[in-house]
């Protein structure tokens, strides 16, 4: 995309209430205006790319190292590749990664168990620390889901008796 | 090798996964030593960061001792026993040059918004974190830091991110003496903002939360006045009155996407996740904070759009400052006040667990039992 103005310091004005003590980024920031070059500095070596790595269509492509922690898979991998279609400004992107996630619960499930291991659910809760330090709360918690899980099961029971 | 694996909202387990091995150059392999819990690994495990995938491995805050260099490894040698950063930076792009650790552009290629940091799901970069017996460090020459000999293993890991994004949210502050600052959050990290806020020269320092055990310790630690929010009607008007109507010259969000307070933001944000979190704690920031005055934000939101209200910040010249704690550019600064004793983070720590039962450590600290401030997750080779 081509500049309207090439040369701004030909424009009226130009930088005449420039103040370079105007920057409320500073301390954070250490303002040497390398960015006005854009995409230029000296990339550190391309990591190679040994799994499917996603990446935001706001970028060129990969950045020099990238994590290789769960590549896409399946049905959430299926749903992941369609929001990197969409930008990071836009909930195109990220309500499917949601989505994604929640699918990659279920796989997870399933994979337990296709591999011989039933997941123990209450120990990767942490349940047994709560009911060491706050025994109380977990037992109301457990009773308010065992009355609505009831309630709910008395209630279809009688529909379909119906 | 051990590590933990994270199973889905509120599931999380320690299982045997391969040891990791080098990928580029410039990598190492460090053996974890020490490894917290962040409460901002607390957004992972409530399933409200999006792309966490089942089977990542979470960690961010770190130490660990150099096991294995890649060729383009200059500044580290085997053994060394290094903290490590939680962000992950090039040093080399336009922002790490200017001193923007936390914005690196070459660490992530799955977001532009957020430099690589590791465990922190695929929108982060997709790196397994610390939580394990050993991590993958890239880029190992730039962020990774020698321990001094003297320093206490439990301060070293602190200041891989609790310390410096404390006293950056301080920083961010732009507090000048005699300033009125009030930090929303007495998690470690608002903790470490109010005991920071008096580096800046603060005249006043005002912590608000709801968890007692927790505005006792800021109160001792910090220290400042403290307050529970549920024994003020309204925490806005509160600090007005406080401030002779005025308001504070600074207002710290500690918090971030978990507050509560709100039931609005807590059904939209949490319960809903229909946005980036329930910014309770920015809201009350926004209107506690004087005319022209300055929020400070450190607390973790989601990327998508989250009510706050922005009128005000235009109506009252508010300056919002924001970002992820540069590390790198306050470790020589941070390192010098541990070891002159300025600040003693280790009194954080409240709880050291092994790492196989790290699903009641999660369970500990996310609900807050038996007094919790700071859970360390030790590693076998660490116990012995």
């Amino acid at each position: 995309m081509e500049h309207t103005a090439k040369n701004p310091s030909q424009i009226k004005g130009w930088g005449v209430d420039a103040d370079p003590k105007n920057d409320p980024t500073y301390p954070m920031k250490l303002r040497n205006d390398g960015e006005h070059a854009g995409y230029s500095w000296e990339r550190p070596p391309q990591q190679p790319i040994s799994v499917e790595v996603l990446h935001s269509n706001e970028r060129p492509d990969l950045t020099s190292v990238f994590g290789t922690s769960t590549p896409p898979s399946g049905a959430s991998g299926a749903i992941r590749r369609i929001a990197f279609r969409y930008s990071e400004s836009s909930y195109g992107h990220w309500l499917p990664l949601m989505l994604a996630d929640r699918v990659s619960v279920v796989e997870g499930v399933l994979d337990d168990l296709e591999q011989g291991h039933v997941p123990n659910i209450f120990a990767e809760r942490g349940w047994k620390a709560e009911w060491k330090h706050e025994r109380t709360s977990l037992l109301r918690r457990i009773l308010v889901r065992a009355v609505l899980v009831s309630a709910a099961v008395a209630y279809f029971s009688s529909r379909r008796a119906h | 090798m051990l590590a933990m694996n994270y199973r889905g909202p509120h599931r999380v387990r320690v299982d045997h996964k391969p040891t990791p091995e080098i990928l580029h150059p410039q990598d190492a392999i460090v053996r974890v030593t020490r490894s917290c819990i962040c409460g901002s690994d607390l957004h992972l495990y409530n399933g409200s960061v999006p792309d966490t995938r089942v089977g990542m491995t979470f960690g961010h805050e770190f130490t660990g001792v150099v096991e294995e260099v890649g060729e383009g490894v200059e500044k580290l040698d085997l053994g060394d026993h290094v903290l490590v950063p939680f962000n992950i930076a090039c040093g080399m792009c336009v922002f790490c040059q200017q001193g923007l650790y936390g914005n690196c552009h070459e660490s992530n290629p799955q977001a532009t918004a957020v430099g690589g940091i590791f465990g922190y799901s695929h929108t982060a970069g997709g790196y397994d974190g610390g939580q394990a017996e050993y991590v993958r460090v890239p880029y190992a020459d730039v962020s990774p830091t020698l321990i001094p000999e003297s320093m206490d293993p439990d301060d070293a890991v602190l200041l891989t991110d609790v310390v410096p994004t404390g006293y950056q949210a301080a920083e961010m502050g732009g507090i000048q003496p005699g300033d009125t600052v009030v930090v929303f959050g007495a998690g470690p990290v608002g903790i470490m903002a109010a005991r920071c806020a008096w580096l800046f020269g603060a005249g006043r320092v005002i912590v608000i939360d709801c968890v007692d055990y927790r505005l006792e310790f800021a109160r001792d630690y910090a220290p400042c006045e403290a307050y529970d929010f549920r024994s003020i009607e309204d925490p806005v008007v509160f600090i007005k009155h406080t401030t002779d109507s005025l308001g504070a010259d600074v207002c710290i969000d500690a918090v971030g996407a978990e507050a509560a307070g709100s039931a609005l933001q807590t059904v939209l944000g949490r319960k809903l996740l229909m946005q980036g979190g329930a910014a309770t704690a920015l809201h009350w920031a926004i209107n506690s904070v004087k005319k022209g005055g300055i929020v400070s934000i450190v607390g973790v939101y989601g990327p998508v759009g989250t009510h706050v209200p922005i009128g005000n910040v235009v109506n009252k010249g508010i300056t919002i400052r924001a970002n992820q704690a540069s590390v790198k550019r306050l470790l020589p600064r941070l390192i010098e006040h541990v070891q002159n004793g300025v600040l003693d983070p280790k009194v954080l720590i409240t709880h050291r667990v092994p790492l196989e039962d790290v699903s009641d450590a999660y369970r500990i600290f996310s609900a807050k039992l038996d007094g919790c401030i700071k859970p360390v997750l030790l590693p076998p080779s660490a116990r012995t």
